[in-house]
């Protein structure tokens, strides 16, 4: 056994309204830059849907993942011979028209135009060329199912559940059901990304598995973007480096948050530990049949309040207070402890660690519409059982086409809902409804403090990162307090500001956190931007 | 001999590979985040689909054969059985197609840069000058091949004067009269190949010093411990940092 620590996140799917707030503020963070205009390494996509880049899931077609050959785990895309005979041209690389040709706007025509009779129009302009274009594909072009009747179909998931049974799921479709699935990368314990590199330049960080492109060794043979099957490496055109989501690492290591986590207005984020057998990753992905993989994945999370593991965690040189912050780790309570948590594609065998709480809400919305009393538990559990459509395709989803895992995470979240009614509403609370689906009313009260009063510090529990710098952290921070007052760095060798760099994220982190843990308004003084004299153009008006 | 022999076939040969192996070096050194093959297929797939592959093959054959005919001494081939006759056959011959597999990768390469919207956008001052010390020394390199078979005129043994003062750069012992009295469209050939070389480590080429062998022997998964930068950041790096926006 070798454990290793992990962070992971967990999305409450029921609770994501689609305003697209985590992917606007992770691009305005992270790829508001020339090269990387079409990339969002957080994207939200109704569902069904095509998803960004389209079709994405359609893995005959882009061979992501791994895949079983003999009984032994291969990348889709075929082995490694194949992947160098094929690196000056590779046939499995999405292009552009697959994400979206990403533009801008003419706006100084709307006020540079001279005085005429019509309004002045501000044209859409190619980022990628600078010509004039015509707006026919974005990220979420097919957002809330428009176009529904003609773009959802195409849908990869609708398309493999409509092979299976046919005219049941097109009728039940026109009673559309819809929601949205945020997604980032996956920071998968067994990354086919990381196995597709040629140049070895992708890597999983020990210390807490976030995956990484090291962007001075990567080489440009984009093998990884085809590797990944939920398409979340991208290709930087301009500077030919790979690059995709770093789950905020500067954040992740002073005990932050992610961007698309904090900013989230659902609240639905999740953000904590998992310990892990690093030994057994491989074999788990290995396994043979799909409906097992989840529960292999399952298998591979060590229980943090297990002496045993603890004792091996300290061997294998995980500090104490990982440990400690492993035990209170709101994902793995709700993976492995309640079990309502859901991988994403566990059928591509990269044991992905963002998971999935399935959406109660397209059931409750149906019940609701047959004019039935949609909180009641047996109301419910029946609707569960003969509502088979969005079923079938979440399993599709979460659970490689299994229903039992998704329906018994609904049947929870169902006995939760019910179970709480009645609390709340003063009245004798019913000790058979958790126990119907395994639990005690205990555990489902602890759960419902969790997803539905949700406090900031029981959604993300983050161990700052160990290193003997920690002193170093310290000593920069408190420079904030220092002579010239907050943000005012001692003067260097060669002028003010000169000398060692303060790490960006060290300079604002006191203040953020201090902001975010606080009951009071705190300013922000030590941030350097200041919105309310900004001109929108990249600097500040001095008036 | 001259003293333009001796400029060129003794003097620019050492200032060759004095740049080529300095300049390969400072820009590993200063530019690790530049070496890249700066892949344009994002932009376009059809096309590079035939080019690239058609392009590679050939010039990596084309590599293959100088090393052949310009390291091994003929001695070694004929002690090896090869009669003169059977070589140069199979030299022109695999050379011919070789060439002529990389002209026509190149020349669709550079129809595409040059007609594809996105990838002519994509493509630098850099690239451009790097396309014609290129393509200046593949097309004189086919026209070497040709004239020197006897396809055209006589067939020239380059083995007896070109390969040995070749071979005599590296000895440390160069030999410019044996270049002097070849051909002229090897002189020719010679400078531009030298020219490229010089050029090579500041363009795109040196993706070709990356070629990714490693890889077969390797671990699929990569771990790697943090590092000891202070948490929060990574380390700064030295002198000034361009964003690309
Ligand atoms: C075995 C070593 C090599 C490998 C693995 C390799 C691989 C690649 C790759 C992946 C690309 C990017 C293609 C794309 O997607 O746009 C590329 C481009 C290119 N390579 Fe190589 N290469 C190698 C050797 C060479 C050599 C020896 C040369 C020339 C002497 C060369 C010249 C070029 C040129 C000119 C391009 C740009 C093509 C364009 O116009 O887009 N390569 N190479
Ligand atoms: S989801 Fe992330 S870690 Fe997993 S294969 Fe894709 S890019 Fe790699
Ligand atoms: S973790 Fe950070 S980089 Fe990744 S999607 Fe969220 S905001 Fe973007």
């Amino acid at each position: 056994m070798r454990v290793m620590a992990q962070v992971a996140m967990v999305m409450n799917l029921d609770k994501c309204i689609g305003c697209h707030t985590c992917s606007v503020t992770c691009k305005q963070a992270w790829t508001n830059r020339a090269g990387v205009e079409y990339v969002w390494f957080n994207n939200v996509e109704t569902r069904p849907g095509q998803g960004y880049p389209r079709t994405y899931q359609d893995q005959e077609r882009w061979k992501g993942g791994w895949e079983l050959k003999r009984g032994r785990l291969r990348l889709r895309s075929g082995g490694r011979f194949k992947r160098l005979a094929q690196i000056f041209s590779n046939p499995l690389l999405p292009t552009l028209s697959d994400y979206y040709e990403p533009w801008t706007y003419d706006y100084d025509t709307l006020i540079s135009a001279p005085l005429g009779e019509h309004t002045p129009v501000a044209q859409p302009k190619s980022l990628i060329t600078g010509k004039s274009m015509k707006i026919e594909w974005s990220a979420n072009w097919d957002d809330d199912l428009a176009g529904g009747p003609e773009l959802a179909p195409k849908d990869p998931i609708l398309v493999k559940i409509r092979d299976q049974v046919t005219d049941r799921v097109k009728m039940e479709f026109e009673q559309a059901f819809m929601f949205y699935l945020p997604r980032i990368c996956e920071h998968c314990l067994n990354p086919s990304c990381v196995a597709a590199c040629p140049s070895g330049a992708m890597y999983k960080r020990a210390e807490d598995g976030i995956v990484l492109v090291d962007q001075d060794q990567c080489r440009g043979w984009r093998m990884c973007v085809s590797g990944c099957p939920y398409k979340k490496v991208y290709f930087n055109h301009r500077t030919g480096k790979a690059e995709k989501c770093t789950l905020c690492y500067p954040r992740i290591e002073v005990g932050l948050p992610t961007v698309c986590s904090e900013t989230c207005v659902g609240r639905l984020r999740y953000m904590g530990l998992f310990l892990y057998d690093a030994d057994k990753v491989t074999a788990a992905a290995a396994t043979e049949n799909e409906h097992d993989l989840l529960a292999a994945q399952l298998d591979l999370l060590l229980d943090p309040n297990d002496p045993e593991v603890q004792a091996a965690a300290r061997h294998d040189g995980i500090a104490e207070d990982w440990i400690e912050a492993a035990m209170a780790s709101p994902v793995y309570r709700l993976a492995k402890v309640y079990k309502v948590a859901l991988p994403l594609h566990p059928e591509y065998r990269t044991m992905p660690m963002v998971w999935y709480i399935p959406p109660l809400s397209p059931v409750v919305d149906a019940l609701r519409e047959t004019g039935n009393d949609a909180e009641d538990a047996g109301n419910l559990f029946g609707a569960l059982d003969s509502l088979r459509i969005p079923i079938e395709y979440l399993a599709e989803l979460f659970s490689a086409g299994d229903p039992a895992p998704v329906a018994s995470s609904l049947r929870k979240l169902a006995a939760m809902r019910s179970y709480m009614r009645d609390v709340n509403l003063g009245r004798e609370p019913q000790a058979s409804i958790p126990e119907s689906v395994g639990m005690t009313e205990e555990s489902v009260y602890e759960m419902y403090r969790l997803l539905a009063i949700a406090k900031y510090e029981d959604r993300y529990v983050i161990p700052k990162a160990h290193a003997e710098t920690a002193r170093g952290l310290e000593e920069t921070a408190c420079s904030l307090d220092g002579d010239g007052g907050p943000g005012q760095y001692e003067p260097g060798p060669f002028g003010s500001a000169s000398g060692r760099p303060i790490p960006v994220a060290v300079e604002t982190f006191h203040a953020l956190k201090e902001r975010q843990t606080s009951e009071v308004f705190v300013p922000l003084e030590s941030i350097r931007v200041n919105l309310s004299g900004w001109n929108g153009r990249g600097g500040r008006d001095e008036s | 001999m001259s003293a333009q022999d001796i400029l060129l076939w003794v003097a620019l040969p050492y200032l060759t590979i004095a740049v080529f192996i300095t300049g390969t070096f400072w820009r590993y050194r200063y530019d690790k985040f530049g070496w890249t093959t700066r892949s344009s297929q994002l932009h376009e797939r059809k096309l590079i689909r035939i080019a690239s592959p058609l392009f590679h093959l050939g010039i990596l054959a084309v590599v293959g054969g100088h090393v052949m005919g310009l390291l091994i001494p003929e001695g070694w081939t004929s002690a090896a059985g090869l009669s003169e006759d059977a070589y140069h056959v199979m030299a022109v011959g695999l050379g011919a197609v070789a060439g002529a597999c990389t002209l026509a990768g190149v020349s669709l390469l550079i129809y595409r840069r040059r007609t594809n919207g996105p990838v002519f956008n994509a493509t630098t001052k850099n690239d451009k000058t790097m396309y014609v010390f290129l393509v200046a020394a593949i097309c004189l390199g086919l026209v070497t091949t040709i004239i020197g078979s006897g396809v055209i005129g006589d067939g020239y043994n380059y083995r007896e004067t070109v390969s040995p003062w070749f071979r005599s750069i590296f000895l440390l012992d160069p030999k410019p009269e044996l270049m002097a009295e070849s051909l002229p469209s090897f002189k020719v050939h010679a400078v531009a190949g030298m020219l490229l070389f010089i050029i090579w480590p500041f363009t795109r080429l040196v993706h070709a010093f990356s070629a990714p062998v490693l890889y077969l022997f390797r671990p699929y998964v990569v771990y790697r411990e943090r590092g000891p930068h202070d948490p929060g950041s990574r380390a700064p790096r030295r002198g000034w940092e361009k964003v690309g926006s």
